[in-house]
């Protein structure tokens, strides 16, 4: 099965001028508010993980033509419908239908929102010492992955310099195709704009770093 | 105009102008996102019934998450962050060593915000935050991200023509200048702090924090010079 990502911007031409926005401005409809707390809430379920989250938002076809809170509702009907926890039909009803329903791990009420939020999900976890040390040079792997991953498309066989260790955190590919956490090292791995974009103009003195797991990548010389 | 119409007939108008909305959103235009207002808000609030029917979520707690990235966190938090650091050595050393503990010495820690990481602009090297697969943003100090930082243009651009981006906020950085461009492809979360601005040396903590904007904090703009209109 093929999995393709809509969401892998990256470098990519042709999306236009940037719209600065004032501070205050959080939402433009009444619903995006209710949006953003519903999938907050639901998420705090763990009825799925975060990994998992922005796999279905990064997999919805229609990705590019919806609004940011758009792609989050959408996603989170996605999410509750592979899960049984909605039944088709029941949000064009309004209603659900008879019960009984799937339960949950856990519900958020109002009184745990303060400590929910302060908590939030730390991914750092114990695991294996890392490969590659600071100042180490490495290649970022290349190729199609056939399902969720955070290795940006313009870094995939690119050469960088390890910036920064990070120990061992969950492993978002795993973590999203529901295969346990994993942890592996984290790294800041930086590549010169020349490295990324040759002789383009905009280039020229810049520095663009990503934060990579080992998986993703294999030591250059 | 139709999705306007029907938007304020559901009784959930806010004030918003339509035009700039949209093009907020998409930069560009798209006539089919203005009649899908009045179903988005009809088809969130049918979800918002089934799961609460369900006993999934409790509305109250929705109420409360709304409130709390409407009154509590936003880029003030963030601003006194990066003006204590203005102000005190120890707390800017503390800061760029371990962003995630000094940070929460102020109360901001917790959900986008469990590791932070502080990137400091000098007067060769600035410093950008993006987040080119989805929308990665620190929310303990800045809130909800603006729509221009989830949208195609920024995380496209962003990794490729910073000072293009740069251009697009009204912001010319010298020619020599390095720029520093962090994708947030981890769950680890950036801050930027912005440089002091000139003539700020008698100010205090609260009114630096003043001159500190959220663009300035992801990277996107530049502290406000004293004086200069808020």
């Amino acid at each position: 099965m093929t999995y393709v990502t809509q969401a892998d911007l990256g470098g990519q031409p042709g999306h236009g001028r940037v719209v600065p926005e004032a501070e205050g401005e959080l939402f433009h409809a009444g619903w995006e508010p209710r949006a953003l707390a519903l999938t907050l809430a639901m998420g705090a379920t763990g009825a799925w993980n975060i990994d998992m989250s922005r796999a279905a938002r990064e997999t919805l076809p229609d990705y590019a033509r919806l609004s940011y809170y758009e792609i989050w509702t959408h996603a989170l009907e996605k999410l509750l419908l592979e899960r049984g926890l909605l039944q088709p039909g029941e949000v064009e009803a309004g209603a659900a239908i008879a019960g009984p329903w799937p339960t949950l791990p856990r519900t958020l009420q109002a009184a745990d929102v303060a400590t929910v939020l302060a908590r939030g999900s730390p991914t750092a976890r114990p695991g294996p010492a890392p490969a590659f040390a600071l100042g180490d040079a490495v290649r970022l792997r290349n190729g199609a992955v056939p399902h969720h991953t955070r290795l940006p498309g313009y870094a995939r066989g690119k050469c960088g310099t390890i910036t920064a260790v990070h120990g061992p955190h969950v492993f978002a590919d795993a973590h999203a195709q529901g295969l346990g956490e994993q942890p592996c090292p984290l790294y800041t791995v930086a590549f010169s704009g020349q490295e990324l974009w040759g002789s383009e103009p905009g280039a020229a003195r810049l520095t663009v770093s990503i934060d990579a797991w080992e998986p993703y990548l294999e030591r250059a010389s | 105009m139709t999705g306007l119409v029907r938007f304020s007939m559901a009784g959930m108008a806010q004030e918003h102008t339509h035009d700039g909305r949209h093009d907020h959103e998409h930069g560009h235009e798209h006539d089919h996102e203005h009649s899908e207002i009045g179903p988005m808000d009809l088809r969130v609030r049918a979800l918002e019934t089934v799961l609460a029917a369900k006993g999934y979520i409790d509305p109250a707690a929705l109420d409360l998450l709304i409130d709390t990235y409407q009154t509590r966190i936003g880029p003030r938090n963030g601003a006194r962050v990066v003006a204590r650091s203005w102000c005190d050595p120890a707390f800017r050393r503390w800061l760029l060593a371990d962003a995630t503990a000094a940070i929460a010495s102020l109360g901001y820690s917790g959900r986008q915000g469990e590791q932070m990481h502080a990137v400091e602009n000098t007067p060769t090297r600035h410093n950008m935050v993006v987040c080119t697969l989805c929308s990665c943003y620190p929310w303990p100090v800045l809130g909800l991200p603006p729509t221009w930082y989830k949208s195609a243009p920024y995380r496209s651009r962003a990794v490729r023509d910073p000072r293009g981006v740069l251009a697009d906020f009204g912001v010319v950085l010298p020619a020599e200048t390095e720029i520093r461009v962090w994708d947030s492809t981890a769950e680890l979360r950036y801050l930027v702090i912005p440089q002091r601005p000139a003539g700020s040396e008698q100010l205090n903590e609260e009114q630096l924090a003043a001159l500190v904007t959220r663009d300035s904090m992801i990277g996107t703009g530049l502290a406000r010079s004293p004086g200069a209109a808020a």
